[in-house]
């Protein structure tokens, strides 16, 4: 031992011309310690979050395996567990959502990004953001009450009429059902599609653009065949991102989706989402597998999301760096 | 940074520490049959008793057996009496009993929303199940038609609301339609969570009756109370002796005049489809799940004297919420068990 | 073509118009003195209003301020000063899939962490939960900022024989001081209206909730249970708690923004 005491000057790991005494004293090593413990946190948190998914799910995942996903009875009297109709009414809901916030985000997405002035783009994008801040449960009350009753005494007896002919919308018009779910979900997730588009599409360098223009070609066509194909994979990554938006989804869909696990073709038909019905049955899952089998669908949610978001990230990321390459050349 | 940090701190402990002794807190949780009763009840026991506040969230009756069985509340409520299994797992889980403690008596009613339709209908058991199987689909099916002369009911598709948490108002229902049907009792069961044939799910009584009242053509099961209240129309239904029963307060006593007599020592009994003339069949007792020990005196106490109040007193608000009273009988037979409670 | 995007943008942004019409105009009318002094009338009686559940959200939202900052901030310092390579990938990654993950699934996650070992469902799980939602937003926007700050003054403050952690806490934090103050604010602004991991942390109460391990009603939880529920003076209770937690949310969003924006100033503590 006291042999080493000679080593340590030049055993510590010295960075810069400072010791590591010195940064000691100064508070650098305590300081890099405790903001370390914090950053530290967070990866335990996620950790955590997933172990105790995992953790909380393993009875249904042995009793059923892969039948999980495959079949359809959910019945807690007798123990069986199927999530088929909650996975059906998340895709369904979420996939209504995208068939009409994605022309519509993206649509306004360009306008603001390539043919609005600049300040009349920031003030509509000061709105759109804040549209974006309205809470899940607000768009839900609205839902209840305005566009359920839209829906069942204009929407779906005009839809039926025109295109009843379509297994899509033929039922009884209830109000409350996957379209409904879906369209409330679209307004919800258009802020988010235009902010991230809107990000991209200002990201592609000019030069894409006036050499488009000094070609000859239109304001729409150097927007409609140079600028948005350049900027496709990051439209992609929005279009993901309110995907993953849509399908985490809670309260706004449990509010006018109608509850009722169904597979039905028929957009009208109420249904059930993954995260409706962990809303409405967690506190009252009596018995382990019932619980375990939410906590399984929680789990299902989480990998959906998980997956989504980082293709998501990776398309948007990619984009603007082959934006920002270009634009220094 | 610091010191906002600093200040908050200051904040939450000073809040916490007033907040804390202000009053005792009891938690409960379960049916929402019995809301309005129950939160009238704490309501009126907070204004004698300043220091002590009795929270209820309805969350369903199956959510009640669950939290008091975590021990995430200090008593649930509940329609439909815990069974065998219920009962050992929270036996296993505390090393000792809950008791259950009927409270008030209700009935589950038919109420639907018929643009056009003011008159009550009636119900035979048979319309009943054939609606909530999905085999009756039109409002003017002759199986529903052939009882209600003189009203002309639409030919629109019925809509069946049903509800889509845990129920004790689905037990009292399921159970009285398996009562009468055996197609029912062999595909759907009795059940405060069965497999839906067809239908909208609505979330607590509250749910139903909100979207049945939102929803033209629909027809629901919900506790009197929120229907008289919300003033949507409701069914006669046809009782065991034929006779067809408008559900009321000395209707539903009439279906539990039987039941008090044999009351079993656990009080947990089923009273639909009762026998009698005037019996309202699909009737019920809802109970407190209150547990054998707490460790808690002053809970324990608290609990107690609320138990009493609400078997004497309180059973005077039962009536104006459109709850029936319990016999007497059961009444003193619910006063001896209070003494189980430790 | 073009006017088409035109009117696909014209409708994004009548959307928020109509929704802010729509609730001042019912919540406005709705709103009164009782609303935010009164109890919960028992069901179905008309009166009473919400003014636990408006104490029981500032309480929530303090807690969960706490949780969140300290360790958005902190974790940020580490990331943007401290780190670089694997770890602050693996701090970068974990932060964005905790920002990812579904409100509901930190319900669930707080309520297995904090409600069933604690055996009381209670305001403490609740913020925990809503504490949670706040560390990623936080550490990110923060760790933006504090990387904005330009490296001459960095620079020059080390140059001066400053220790790495007396430039951070004197020169860097408070340069990117209004960016973080946005950050925590946005931060705030969204898990405000948050409601599914309420459900079963928080619950619900019908009184004031004593402390900090009872259960505790909150704006957007009552919004969700009145709005389901069938009586008229929910449903206008509803109308008026959705305008005020809607008009707190949008003010904290353009203050944000207006402090980053504009600049206005802001007195240093």
């Amino acid at each position: 031992m006291a042999t080493s005491t000679t080593a340590v000057p030049s055993a510590g790991p010295v960075a810069g011309s400072r010791s590591f005494l010195s940064r000691l004293r100064d508070g650098d090593e305590i300081a890099r310690l405790i903001t370390f413990l914090f950053a530290a946190s967070v990866v335990l948190i996620t950790l955590l979050l997933v172990f105790e998914l995992w953790q909380g799910s393993v009875l249904p995942r042995h009793k059923f395996g892969f039948n999980f996903f495959r079949t359809s009875v959910w019945d807690p009297i007798f123990d069986q567990f199927g999530a088929l109709p909650f996975i059906y009414g998340t895709l369904v809901t979420a996939g209504v959502a995208l068939i009409i916030a994605v022309p519509l985000g993206i649509g306004a997405a360009i306008f603001l990004a390539e043919l609005a002035p600049a300040r009349i783009s920031d003030t509509l994008e000061f709105f759109i953001d804040l549209l974006a801040a309205v809470p899940s449960v607000i768009y839900g009350l609205l839902g209840v009450f305005i566009v359920v009753p839209l829906m069942r005494e204009y929407i779906q007896p005009a839809l039926k009429n025109t295109l009843g002919f379509l297994p899509l919308f033929q039922g009884p018009a209830y109000g409350l059902g996957f379209l409904t779910a879906g369209i409330v979900l679209a307004i919800m997730v258009i802020p988010y599609i235009i902010s991230v588009s809107r990000e991209v599409l200002l990201s592609v360098p000019r030069d894409q653009r006036e050499a488009a223009l000094s070609l000859g070609s239109t304001r729409w066509e150097s927007t409609w065949k140079v600028v948005v194909p350049f900027a496709r994979g990051g439209i992609m990554g929005s279009i993901f991102l309110a995907l993953a938006r849509a399908l985490g989804e809670t309260m706004a869909v449990t509010m006018v989706i109608g509850n009722t696990p169904t597979i039905s073709a028929s957009l009208f038909s109420p249904g059930y989402s993954i995260a409706a019905v962990i809303a409405n049955e967690f506190t009252e899952a009596t018995g382990a597998m019932y619980t375990q089998s939410l906590i399984e669908l929680g789990l299902v949610l989480f990998i959906l999301t998980f997956v989504l978001n980082g293709f998501a990230r990776l398309l948007i990321v990619a984009t603007s760096q082959r934006g920002a390459g270009m634009g220094h050349t | 940074m610091k010191r906002f940090a600093g200040l908050f701190l200051v904040v939450l402990c000073l809040a916490g520490i007033v907040w804390a002794d202000s009053a005792l807190s009891i938690n409960g949780a379960g049916a929402t049959f019995p809301y309005p009763m129950y939160s009238k009840w704490f309501d009126e026991y907070h204004k004698k008793n300043a220091n002590l506040q009795i929270n209820y969230q309805s969350i369903g009756s199956g959510g009640g057996i669950k939290q008091v069985t975590e021990g995430t509340v200090d008593f649930g409520a509940s329609d439909l009496p815990m069974n065998e299994e219920q009962l050992k797992a929270y036996q296993d889980k505390h090393g000792s009993g809950i008791l259950h403690f009927p409270t008030v008596l209700g009935a589950v009613v038919a109420t639907y929303n018929i643009p056009g339709v003011t008159a009550d209908l009636n119900f035979t058991p048979e319309a009943l199940a054939g609606i909530f199987l999905g085999k009756i689909t039109k409002w003017n099916d002759p199986a529903i038609a052939s009882a209600n002369n003189g009203v002309n009911l639409p030919t629109n598709d019925i809509v069946v609301v049903h509800r889509a948490d845990g129920s004790g108002t689905t037990f009292i229902w399921t159970d009285y339609l398996s009562k009468i049907s055996e197609e029912w009792k062999k595909t759907v069961g009795a059940g405060a969570s069965p497999k839906w044939p067809v239908g909208l799910g609505g979330k607590g009584n509250e749910g139903v009756t909100g979207t049945v009242k939102n929803t033209p053509n629909s027809i629901g099961y919900v506790e009197l109370i929120y229907a008289e209240s919300n003033k949507i129309p409701y069914g006669s239904v046809k009782n065991a002796s034929g006779a067809f029963v408008k559900p009321s307060l000395a209707a539903v006593s009439a279906a539990a005049a039987g039941a008090a007599k044999e009351m079993p020592d656990d009080f947990r009994v089923s009273i639909t489809n009762a026998p009698g003339k005037a019996a309202y069949p699909i009737s019920s007792f809802t109970w407190l799940l209150i547990p054998e020990k707490f460790s808690d005196a002053s809970k324990r106490d608290a609990l107690k004297g609320f138990l009493k109040w609400a078997l004497d007193d309180g059973q005077n608000y039962a009536e104006s919420l459109s709850y029936a009273k319990l016999p007497k009988e059961v009444v003193a037979k619910e006063l001896k068990a209070i003494n189980k409670i430790q | 073509m073009l006017t088409m995007t035109g009117v696909c943008a014209v409708v994004a942004v009548a959307v928020l118009f109509f929704i802010l019409g729509y609730l001042v105009y019912h919540g406005g009318t709705s709103i009164s003195w009782n609303f935010f002094t009164k109890l919960p009338a028992p069901v179905g009686e008309t009166g009473g209003g919400m003014a636990n559940a408006i104490v029981g959200s500032a309480k929530l939202l303090l807690l969960a301020t706490l949780i969140g900052v300290p360790i958005g901030f902190f974790g940020a310092i580490y990331l943007a000063e401290f780190s670089g390579g694997p770890i602050a990938f693996v701090v970068r990654y974990a932060a964005d899939l905790l920002n990812g993950v579904p409100s509901i699934v930190i319900g669930i996650f707080a309520f297995t962490l904090v409600v069933q070992p604690f055996k009381h469902f209670s305001t403490l799980a609740g913020g925990f939960a809503l504490g949670l939602m706040m560390i990623p937003i936080t550490l990110r926007s923060t760790e933006e900022f504090l990387r904005a700050v330009p490296r001459a003054l960095r620079e020059g403050a080390m140059a001066l024989g400053a220790s790495k952690w007396k430039t951070i806490s004197t020169v860097i934090v408070p340069a990117a001081y209004r960016g973080i103050l946005t950050a925590i604010l946005l931060a705030f602004a969204r898990v405000a209206g948050e409601t599914a991991p309420l459900l079963f942390t928080a619950l619900g109460n019908r009184f004031w909730s004593p402390g900090w391990n009872q259960p505790t009603a909150s704006l957007p939880a009552m919004i969700y249970t009145y709005a389901i529920a069938p009586y008229e003076d929910w449903h206008r209770q509803a109308w008026a708690a959705g305008l005020v937690l809607l008009g707190l949310i949008l003010v904290i969003n353009i203050v944000a923004r207006a402090i980053l924006s504009r600049g206005i100033a802001v007195p240093r503590s």
